[in-house]
């Protein structure tokens, strides 16, 4: 990147937090003249292959509970576990009940039978496929959401891009500068005196590698140390745990209006091949977590929802059939959520292609009938004026949009 | 510029040990490095009371599977027994002192090669020490399965973590099952009815060929076939590997183009061992990742070709393919020295071997291992832990590795003391830690600083963080 500009705005920050002037001054500014301020778009990606087809479950498809005899969902009636009913014909787990009043309030959108084109059933090959954004192209050297931010800069914020993940994600790799960071209060060196010396040594490093780090280090701890002052910490139920801990740091950042333009979270045990449970156990845990972490974060974001849009995705679905051990195995297409307070949402999109045998993608997964990049495509178009995704998704180009933004 | 003498003794420990001290470098100068690889290539010759000591203090490490699931029960079981639960006979409880033999072993061990390639196959093999019964099975693993095997032939490596019941356990191959076998059969049996192609498709692609080692899906189910039956016989009592032919399918099978005949019993799973360990694919993945671990994040073709050649000449012994590395041109290249990233418990085992910090090993010290990225025995997917350098760099990785260096200096950390004289002669340490290396940068924030805080410095300091 250009790296006289990253450190005039860089020390040009760090000036005005001497003057007690917020460094987001310059970043609104940067991204006024650009005509999008503030639009974030949030990829939570749910590790280990998720069983979509227990999630936003098909009731009215005869098939579903002859392939899943012990794990199925029971359908939409009166009564305790049992699925929620959406359309009339797919329903939400009951885990996922707090998704329901955003569901209805228009604020979530459902792509059933979404994914990621590539027939590989191999996690790693998988995510790597559904994070560089090339299915069946492993020589990709970047992730697809840092090709955005190299492709649209519009500022030199630190926090462009944001992960609240263990490591950087092969999403967020690239050439375009990130951060990855899991709490803001926790983010501080210990000891001051050792901190000036250490800024310096990283900083003017003829290690590139550290060097970069360092800058990135230095730089975020001096803005996050402004945000602290500037935006308390939520008063939402978040629950406990890494996702939603990852979330509400991102809403906080998100209404600290630091420059935050992508933001990625994670949340792992996806990989359910023994006893998964139907309406209870070990994936009704999981999407417990999930849907209360997401939930939590929509009521705090408050108006901040108009500019956000959230959207999840795992590398692949799970087999349609249930295996010997009361679970599944990895499979094919998959259910995706968007979410955002400008979706059209309160509808399942994607066309359903059905569970009989004879439709089901190599005799065994749920066929896919919308590729995530045209959804992502779509979210870029709509909602972060990036019309033009041939940089983003190389060699891809969806032929028509699903709808689901206006 | 080709290495210098210092250089290059410092550079073959820094690969060879989870980092040098003054000691090594003295002893390595001494006997030369050949000498000295021969020693700790053979460790059993080796006599390490400290550590063994150390280790030996903790109890669980000893154990076997029953013993420990009897002593730390889950807290269901507990309550039934009217255990009182607590802290110290909690399943968590054995994988601390897990974790902690680990970390004890790479400070105190004098088997330090050794024990570099332990953590290798241990990531190689990786077990998520949290997963269900693994959580009593995961000290076994370690001492019983990879341990003795390590520098072994890779053949029995990977035979012995097919049978292990962890493995067995983790990538679920204990409860794939033929669909059309009596056991299979039968709807009262709960948990098997049917295949399971998990541990099929990791062993090929993680384990033994590669991603692109040249195998499809067709493989991977003919794989999990000739794999059933090889179960674990209670897996939360005295778990044991057994081969139950009720359970086997007994068709003709074909994998990678070979043809197995029907009714081969165990040997169909053995067949399959063999197959995967002899494959041209293996020895280029293996190789590649033993070079990754030594030498670079890419290593260069050349040297992996040379050590996939080895690995077919020797039969897989991983003694000679660790000798064709560490003796190899490349290894000395001026493009490697240097060019590695130390990963979490290489920062911290060289931090607390250079500053011979008195080490007890606690959860607290244990903490900073997890938030630098590398929770030992906690690696998730069967991937383990990634061993390229971008990986361990982002800022808040960083950010940890800053303050465990002034938190160990402040001596703020329970379980590791460092002596005030722990730097005598800052000149004289930094020839171990990087001779003729130090950037200019760092030389003159050294020079502004004294003592205890120079020591920190330096710990902290970009060229510490590499090896």
């Amino acid at each position: 990147m250009d790296r006289s500009r990253r450190s005039f705005i860089k020390s040009a920050g760090l000036g005005f937090l001497a003057l007690g002037l917020p460094p987001s001054f310059l970043v609104r500014a940067a991204g006024a003249q650009q005509g999008n301020r503030g639009k974030v778009l949030i990829v939570v990606f749910q590790r280990g292959g998720m069983d979509g087809l227990n999630v936003v479950i098909p009731f009215k498809d005869r098939a579903y509970y002859t392939l899943r005899p012990s794990i199925a969902v029971a359908e939409p009636a009166a009564g305790e576990e049992r699925a929620i009913d959406l359309d009339g014909y797919f329903a939400l787990h009951p885990a996922l009940a707090p998704l329901k009043n955003i569901y209805d309030k228009g604020h979530l959108a459902i792509v059933h039978a979404a994914g990621s084109p590539d027939n590989t059933r191999s996690h790693f090959d998988a995510q790597d496929y559904m994070e560089i954004g090339t299915p069946g192209i492993k020589s990709t050297p970047d992730g697809w959401l840092n090709r955005y931010l190299s492709e649209k800069r519009l500022s030199d914020s630190p926090f462009r891009g944001v992960a609240v993940s263990p490591q950087t994600p092969r999403m967020l790799t690239g050439t375009a500068p990130t951060l990855s960071l899991s709490s803001i209060e926790e983010f501080r060196l210990r000891n001051q005196s050792m901190g000036t010396k250490l800024q310096k040594l990283y900083t003017q490093s003829t290690d590139p590698l550290f060097r970069q780090g360092g800058n990135s280090l230095f730089d975020a701890m001096a803005r996050l140390r402004a945000i602290e002052s500037k935006v308390p910490p939520s008063l939402a139920t978040y629950p406990v745990g890494r996702f939603g801990n990852g979330l509400k740091q991102i809403a906080r950042l998100i209404k600290a209006d630091v420059g935050l333009e992508i933001a990625f979270t994670e949340i792992e045990g996806w990989d359910t091949h023994v006893n998964e449970g139907g309406a209870t156990g070990i994936l009704a845990n999981r999407l417990k977590e999930f849907g209360a972490g997401l939930a939590a974060f929509h009521l705090d974001l408050g108006d901040r929802l108009d500019d956000t849009v959230i959207v999840t995705m795992s590398e692949f679905g799970r087999t349609a059939r249930e295996n010997g051990n009361r679970g599944t195995d990895h499979g094919h297409a998959n259910v995706m959520f968007v979410i955002g307070g400008r979706v059209r949402g309160g509808k399942v999109y994607g066309r359903w292609p059905g569970l009989a045998q004879e439709v089901l993608y190599e005799g065994r997964d749920l066929d896919l009938t919308t590729d995530y990049r045209t959804v992502c495509s779509e979210v870029f178009a709509r909602h972060l004026a990036q019309r033009d995704a041939a940089r983003i998704f190389p060699g891809f180009r969806a032929a028509t949009f699903t709808g689901l933004l206006a | 510029m080709p290495l210098s003498q210092d250089q290059k003794v410092v550079h073959f420990l820094s690969r060879t040990s989870f980092g040098p001290t003054p000691e090594d470098v003295q002893k390595v100068t001494r006997l030369g490095i050949r000498a000295y690889l021969d020693e700790q290539l053979e460790p059993e010759k080796i006599s390490d009371n400290t550590a063994e000591e150390k280790v030996a203090a903790l109890k669980t490490m000893r154990l076997t599977s029953r013993e420990l699931f009897e002593l730390y029960p889950p807290p269901k079981v507990a309550q039934e027994r009217g255990m009182m639960p607590s802290e110290m006979n909690a399943p968590r409880f054995v994988i601390l002192e897990l974790q902690q033999a680990r970390l004890l072993r790479a400070v105190y061990s004098q088997r330090q090669l050794y024990e570099v390639v332990v953590d290798f196959w241990n990531n190689h093999f990786n077990i998520f020490a949290a997963k269900g019964a693994d959580r009593w099975l995961t000290t076994a693993y370690e001492r019983d399965t990879i341990r003795p095997h390590a520098l072994g032939r890779f053949r029995d490596l990977l035979l012995a973590t097919a049978q292990s019941p962890a493995m067995l356990f983790y990538l679920d191959n204990w409860l794939s099952v033929s669909p059309d076998g009596p056991m299979g059969r039968m709807p009262a049996n709960a948990r098997r009815r049917g295949l399971n192609e998990n541990y099929a498709r990791e062993i090929m692609e993680l384990h033994t060929l590669g991603v692109d080692g040249g195998y499809n899906q067709q493989d991977v189910r003919e794989v999990a076939r000739c794999f059933t039956g090889w179960t674990l016989v209670r897996p939360r009592g005295d778990p044991e590997f057994r081969f139950e032919p009720r359970l086997h399918d007994q068709g003709a099978k074909t994998v990678l183009g070979t043809r197995i005949a029907a009714g081969g019993g165990i040997e169909d799973g053995m067949k399959v061992i063999d197959l995967l360990a002899r494959h041209p694919s293996t020895a280029k993945f293996i190789a590649t990742k033993l070079s990754r671990r030594l030498v670079a994040d890419d290593p260069p073709p050349s040297l992996v070709n040379r050590v996939a050649e080895s690995f077919r000449r020797s039969d897989g012994d991983i003694r000679t393919m660790i000798r064709t590395i560490v003796e190899s041109p490349e290894f000395y290249s001026p493009e490697a020295y240097r060019a590695k990233v130390k990963k979490p418990l290489e920062y911290v085992a060289s931090a607390l071997r250079v500053t011979n910090a008195e080490t007890q090993v606690t959860h607290q010290l244990l903490r900073y291992l997890g938030r630098m990225g590398e929770p030992l025995f906690l690696a998730q997917p069967p991937t383990g832990y990634p061993d390229v350098g971008a990986s361990w760099v982002s800022p808040d990785m960083l950010l940890t590795r800053m303050n465990f260096a002034a938190d160990l200096v402040g001596n703020r950390i329970d379980g590791a003391r460092v002596q005030s004289t722990a730097l005598r002669d800052t000149q004289q340490f930094v020839r171990v830690i990087a001779p003729d290396s130090l950037s200019s940068g760092t030389r003159a924030a050294l020079a502004e600083t004294e003592g205890l805080e120079t020591l920190a410095l330096l710990l902290a300091a970009p060229e510490f963080q590499r090896r």
